[in-house]
């Protein structure tokens, strides 16, 4: 099989055309260098849930074990809801805020009346929205050093995969972006991220699920956050390879998706 | 040298049973100004947007500097301005800001952006509004500010879709004599308008649409000279009477068009036309004398009025 | 003899909720049975199985003490919906409030309207939710049909006060921080998921001040009787005065907005 063969295969076609995407994150930069107070306090609400796990669930709950290893429920948590922060982070930005540009202020339109194409658009966007997960994750990490819930220098690991599960989640969410109607369709997207987020063995580990484990593997905010707790226990496990194909791939479905329909949508 | 620099033939766009554009061919050539004139629905906006190579030909040939928009739409789109119908501003970045990101987009080093925003701001008169957020802005300033825009790449060809509609007539004037300005640089604008006076103001050429269609091709006054007279004598009449009073007025002038609201009659001296009316003891509630113009050409060509 | 004007007006809110009362249901019930389920059940057990909890929730089961509060706190959300982006809609969106202006209703009838429709709403959520707590047996006692009308309440107190603020607003620009730093951090710290005992010193009389807390304290009380809550009649007298407060404000806006 050529190269060119085998990569066709791998990454969508469309993406090929894809020239100069990172100016979508120009954009963006741009405009957040005004609005970055909405930045901040997007970090708001996974630093509440943080503390609130902190000063109120660490003291009932106690103690935690999981696959053998025994937690500060604190310790158990945080790592979960880094992964968590990661998925919120991107996900606005690559719903509500794609949504507003691709239907109310045209700013595709726009953009693609210059040499950029709908496939910078797509990967511009993804990209952007990564950025800003990445951000929260990163400053996540931070929190979680201050409050001593660190367990690993490993965490650090922990900032690239959460790069992964923002991919996987902007991608997805701006894919299911291009099918809404309108804004209220909005509420399908908290609809889908508040069950990912408390099934999928965050707040409780996955032996709590007997029999219905299996369930949980079909979220891909689980397969985040096994990569995520592993790396703060300091643990690599070859298991997480598997965890991470399944974010890599449901990041390029996502992405191929996409890519296709902003190109149906404003190439009419 | 002279190579057109658009060149369409038999194009048609059609969105499943709707036909926009039904087969049209013209040719575009450097350095002038070249319009599309018609009624909204006529097909104008359809075609800018095949000539933008963001809407796909549906059949016939296009081709741009030379080039097909099928697969060279980036190169031509990097050389190509466009002004689109409404304006479609970044809300959330000020006026400089919408500039240096639009010439991001061209892949125009970021020194440069900056460099070419002063200009441009200048050159549309926004300069002192830099740094302002572009929703308190005027209807003129914002159109003015798309205008600067779709130059910050320097292009060869400007495609602008209806550029005054919905301003004031100052605006309007400044404008076009933005435009003017840009002709006498060397720019190529193609422009689409339902408005005669921009036409007869802008346009070397034009070419009239309806439905799809391409009816009449030539520069202003040519068209007027061939499809109208050289004046037009207006009467208004009271209601329901019209008809009763053209089979009076049969034999003035060239020709007599019957209106819901108005009786035109078509002369090459509107005044001799009007004593000729009073002298076969008709006598109007309101009368007008004015020069032919593109109104009259299209309603020539297709019975129907440019604005519904 | 006619209807009671406020009446009328409630009736209009009621025809366009007829449209998306589906979307809004599933919304507004299904975020609090999820929370049920996942923190409840989930976190729940692992709460049971730690000796100290005991203690510090009474002697109750974790669901037990959630349950109840859940009702609370969605009748927050349902309140707190319905007076942001929905209200502002009728005055700098859709108008709707300048239309019925321009009848012979007074603004203090339109917000009396507003303030049953808004109770009307709030109940309907409110029993979707105690509809899933009868399920369970820790739950299903008859101190639900107490709690719904408490709930209800809480509801309004947060409604009113809201809507009296949101009619002032040119846009909705400020609504997402009412959210993320008014109702997310009550829902969280102000009593549904853990006794306000293990907040900080400091903490603790803000949760004394805001109407979740109270109004969770009812429901709680009412639902799970062998519960300390504390006296009824302070629950009930705070929630009574944010109510009343947020009607006056209401009027004194709505009057200001639609009749300048």
């Amino acid at each position: 099989m050529s190269e060119r063969t085998l990569a066709l295969r791998i990454v969508p076609v469309e993406l090929l055309t894809a020239r100069r995407p990172q100016r979508m994150v120009e954009r963006s930069v741009m405009f957040y260098r005004h609005a970055w107070m909405i930045l901040v306090s997007g970090f708001f609400e996974p630093l509440l849930y943080l503390l609130s796990v902190q000063v109120g669930f660490a003291a009932l709950v106690g103690e935690v074990t999981d696959n053998g290893v025994t937690y500060d429920y604190a310790e158990f948590v945080a790592p979960a809801l880094m992964a968590a922060a990661a998925m919120n982070g991107a996900i606005f930005d690559a719903t509500g805020n794609v949504y507003e540009k691709l239907r109310h202020s045209k700013l595709y339109d726009t953009v693609l009346a210059t040499p950029m194409t709908a496939a910078d658009i797509a990967l511009g966007e993804i990209m952007g929205a990564v950025a800003r997960g990445s951000l929260y994750s990163v400053a996540f990490v931070l929190t979680m050093w201050a409050l001593g819930l660190v367990g690993s220098p490993l965490v650090v690991l922990a900032v690239p995969a959460c790069v992964l599960i923002g991919f996987a989640f902007a991608s997805l969410g701006m894919a299911f972006t291009t099918y809404m109607r309108s804004w209220s369709d909005l509420e399908y997207i908290n609809a889908v991220t508040l069950p990912l987020l408390l099934f999928s063995a965050t707040f409780y580990p996955l032996s709590s699920y007997g029999g219905w484990s299996w369930i949980v593997y079909f979220s891909p905010l689980y397969h985040g956050v096994a990569i995520v707790r592993g790396c703060n226990l300091g643990v690599l496990e070859w298991s997480m390879l598997g965890n991470i194909a399944v974010l890599l791939a449901l990041s390029l479905a996502g992405l191929r998706f996409t890519a296709r329909r902003i190109g149906g949508l404003l190439l009419t | 040298m002279s190579a057109p620099v658009i060149i369409a033939s038999d194009l048609r766009k059609q969105f499943g049973d709707f036909v926009a554009v039904d087969g049209v061919d013209f040719e575009v050539r450097p350095g002038e100004s070249f319009g599309f004139l018609g009624p909204n629905g006529a097909g104008k906006t359809s075609t800018m947007r095949m000539v933008g190579c963001v809407s796909p030909v549906t059949s016939g040939g296009l081709s741009i500097f030379g080039l097909d928009p099928e697969r060279d739409g980036p190169e031509i789109r990097s050389r190509m301005g466009v002004v689109p119908q409404t304006d479609q501003l970044d809300a959330e970045l000020t006026v400089s800001e919408n500039l240096l990101i639009y010439g991001r987009y061209f892949d125009i080093p970021r020194a440069e952006c900056r460099r070419r925003t002063v200009d441009l701001l200048e050159f549309v008169q926004l300069s002192e509004r830099a740094d302002d957020q572009v929703d308190p802005l005027s209807g003129g300033m914002k159109r003015r500010l798309t205008i600067a825009r779709s130059l910050i790449n320097e292009p060869d060809l400007l495609l602008l879709d209806e550029p005054t509609t919905g301003l004031d007539p100052q605006a309007r004037h400044v404008l076009w004599d933005r435009l003017y300005r840009l002709k006498q640089r060397g720019v190529t604008l193609v422009l689409t308008t339902h408005y005669m006076d921009e036409a007869e103001q802008l346009c070397d050429r034009l070419v009239v649409m309806d439905q799809g269609r391409i009816a009449a091709e030539g520069s202003p006054r040519e068209l007027i000279d061939r499809y109208s007279t050289r004046e037009v004598l207006e009467l208004r009449f009271a209601v329901g009477e019209n008809e009763a009073m053209a089979v009076k007025l049969h034999g003035i002038g060239e020709r007599c068009e019957l209106l819901p609201d108005r009786i035109l009659i078509y002369a090459r001296d509107g005044e001799d036309a009007l004593s000729e009316v009073r002298r076969r003891g008709v006598d109007p509630g309101g009368s007008l004398v004015r020069r032919s113009s593109l109104e009259d050409v299209f309603l020539r060509l297709t019975g129907r009025a440019l604005v519904d | 003899m006619s209807t009671p004007t406020a009446v009328r007006v409630w009736e209009n809110h009621l025809m366009r909720y007829r449209k998306i009362w589906g979307s809004h249901l599933l919304g507004a019930f299904v975020q609090p049975v999820l929370y049920l389920f996942g923190m409840g059940l989930g976190v729940g057990a692992l709460v049971d199985r730690n000796t100290e909890s005991i203690v510090l929730l009474d002697g109750v089961s974790y669901f037990a003490f959630l349950a109840p509060a859940l009702l609370a706190t969605t009748a927050m959300m349902s309140g707190g919906q319905s007076s942001l982006w929905e209200l502002a809609d009728g005055f700098i969106w859709s108008h709707r409030y300048e239309a019925m202006a321009s009848t012979p209703l007074t603004p203090r009838e339109i917000a009396d309207g507003l303030a049953l429709w808004q109770a009307t709403r709030t109940a309907l959520a409110v029993i979707a939710v105690a509809g899933v707590l009868a399920l369970f047996d820790e739950t299903r006692t008859w101190g639900l049909l107490v709690a719904i009308p408490a709930a209800v309440l809480t509801g309004l107190a947060f409604a009113l006060p809201i809507s009296a603020w949101s009619s002032t607003r040119k846009n909705g620009s400020s609504f997402p921080a009412v959210i993320r730093f008014a109702l997310i951090p009550m829902f969280l710290f102000g009593g549904a998921f853990f006794p306000i005992d293990l907040l900080p010193g400091w903490l603790q009389p803000v949760a004394y001040v805001t109407p979740l807390w109270h109004g969770i304290e009812l429901c709680r009380g009412a639902v799970i009787p062998s519960i300390d809550s504390g006296p009824v009649a302070v629950h009930l007298a705070v929630l009574l005065a944010y109510t009343s407060a947020g009607l006056l404000a209401c009027w004194i806006t709505f009057s200001r907005t639609l009749r300048p």
